[in-house]
């Protein structure tokens, strides 16, 4: 086994004994589904949305949700009290670098989230007969771009957070926003087009948007997909140059 | 065979040096102790040898590679004990040992490793769990799991208590009785002292002096003082007249008796020569403190 391997199946084990995390990030994203879906008015074609299932918009964004909750309040926080602590500094001193660490925590993070939104896919479509996405590939690649945005807001976040608890809190203060923009409050068909303009060019507006035109059958718009790529390079190069070992 | 050689080292951080010309060559098998006040640079030397700083000038050796060049193989060859380095919270103590061991390309027996270091019964607890000792003794452990022919063990015994400290000393002698050479960073006088083979005294970014313990202390400082209590009255002169004498004087009750060579040797001769017997003899001796003292012009603490 390679390195990236078993560290990999260290931090999924480590990932495993944080209960609150594993609730929060794991287990939180597919029970709200279950929730919101228990409302009748949800699950009925609506008159706002021109005619659309509310369940069926809301899909998308709790997928993203799920991925924004690892990024955010996961990985972030992890990375940044590994530094504190001095786990990356000690890595420097084995023949392993610390950026294989680095790219286990990644891994497992993508991974654990796939589960998270296949999990909540397979709910949509048993329990409240949501069609899965008709362009599985588009919705895949998708969810990739989305993610890669997402986890290079982390990192950046990690990069500037002097530590682990700092990491959290600018994570929490970042989620909130970009789950607004997402349309977890007022689904995008619902903004008004104020909102919708700022939501499009928002890391997880062009997700969801991305996402809801491969769960229809469509490719990602390149609106969406420049965002999504901007927002990497954006956070993901500050990221890359000011991260420290220690 | 000199297995670390570090020539002419300087390292800067914006305009203050922090290490000035600093060298020094380690041989195989020693316990080689850098020893000095917080902020002399002993930790900024170590972290060049260990290849974690890039030195501003200078040359290091360790078994003859740079590690500058050749990190890859250094890795290999040199574990590192860092001050103030942990582990995940939730990680058990033999899952610790079984992932870093597989970093290396020939790990020790990690089990072997927690029995020499007793922590074979922690194998299943998790690091928070674990005392200040026994992350130290840990952190021994997983500087030692890639069988590593150099180990550079910093400020090791630093936040231990006292027996915790003696334990961690037996450990460090059994280390090397396995054929590592340990490069220790302390600012211990009694660890250095009990410790080392040779030791190099930093002050301020530069090596003051280097030397055996023994050689340090008796260069600055070989003057001795007999304090006894003389079980009968004894003229001063009888003393005086030795050659090893410098000085007589009284405290109370006792006599302090200073002088140089072979002193103990030369006063009971003259007592039991007078019948007089010395109750409470005692022999005070410069310590490596009070050669810190002349090399730096100040205690290590201040």
């Amino acid at each position: 086994m390679s390195a990236l391997a078993r560290l990999t199946v260290a931090e999924t084990k480590l990932f495993f004994r944080e209960p609150m995390l594993v609730f929060f990030v794991l287990a939180f994203p597919p029970l709200l589904l279950v929730v919101l879906g228990a409302f009748p008015a949800l699950r009925e074609p609506s008159a706002d949305l021109d005619g659309a299932r509310a369940i069926t918009l809301y899909l998308p964004i709790i997928v993203a949700m799920g991925l924004a909750m690892f990024a955010l309040n996961s990985v972030s926080q992890l990375l940044a009290t590994y530094r504190e602590k001095g786990v990356l500094r000690r890595m420097r001193t084995t023949p392993v670098e610390p950026r294989v660490l680095l790219g286990a925590q990644l891994l497992m993070s993508t991974v654990m989230s796939v589960a998270t939104m296949v999990a909540v896919l397979a709910i949509g479509r048993v329990m409240y007969d949501v069609g899965l996405p008709r362009q599985p590939f588009a919705y895949l690649v998708a969810y990739l771009l989305t993610a890669l945005a997402m986890f290079a807001i982390g990192l950046l976040v990690a990069s500037f957070a002097p530590t682990g608890k700092s990491a959290g809190a600018i994570g929490t203060l970042l989620f909130f926003p970009i789950l607004f923009f997402a349309g977890l409050w007022v689904p995008r068909a619902a903004m008004n087009d104020v909102l919708r303009k700022i939501s499009d060019f928002t890391p997880l507006g062009a997700g969801v948007q991305s996402l809801q035109d491969a769960a229809a059958g469509h490719w990602p718009q390149p609106l969406q997909v420049a965002v999504l790529l901007g927002w990497t390079i954006v956070a993901g190069g500050p990221a890359a140059r000011y991260f420290r070992w220690e | 065979m000199a297995i670390i050689e570090v020539e002419n080292l300087v390292k800067r951080y914006g305009d203050h040096t922090a290490v000035d010309g600093v060298g020094f060559t380690v041989e195989q098998g020693e316990i080689f102790g850098i020893l000095g006040p917080n902020g002399a640079g002993k930790t900024t030397t170590v972290e060049c040898v260990e290849g974690l700083r890039v030195p501003d000038g200078g040359t290091i050796r360790v078994c003859g590679i740079d590690p500058r060049r050749e990190t890859g193989e250094l890795r290999q060859l040199l574990g590192a004990q860092l001050q103030e380095s942990e582990l995940p919270d939730k990680l058990e103590v033999g899952e610790a040992m079984e992932l870093y061991g597989s970093f290396y390309r020939d790990p020790a027996d990690w089990r072997e490793l927690l029995a020499m270091l007793g922590l074979t019964d922690k194998i299943g607890t998790r690091f928070r769990r674990l005392s200040g000792g026994q992350k130290q003794r840990l952190s021994i452990a997983l500087a030692l799991i890639g069988n590593p022919r150099v180990a550079v063990l910093d400020e090791l015994t630093t936040g231990l208590d006292p027996q915790a400290r003696r334990d961690a000393w037996d450990l460090i002698e059994r280390v090397r009785e396995r054929g590592v050479t340990i490069l220790l960073v302390t600012h211990f006088m009694e660890e250095a002292e009990r410790l080392c083979d040779r030791l190099a005294v930093i002050d301020s970014g530069r090596v003051v002096a280097l030397d055996t313990p023994a050689g340090l202390v008796s260069s600055v400082d070989d003057r001795q003082r007999v304090r006894f209590r003389p079980s009968a009255p004894l003229d001063h002169s009888v003393l005086t007249a030795l050659p090893e004498v410098t000085s007589v004087d009284r405290a109370g009750d006792q006599l302090v008796v200073t002088g140089t060579g072979n002193l103990l040797l030369a006063v009971t001769t003259v007592l039991a020569r007078n019948q007089v017997t010395a109750a409470g003899l005692r022999v005070e001796q410069a310590s490596l403190d009070d050669a810190f003292v002349a090399l730096t012009g100040r205690t290590i603490d201040s």
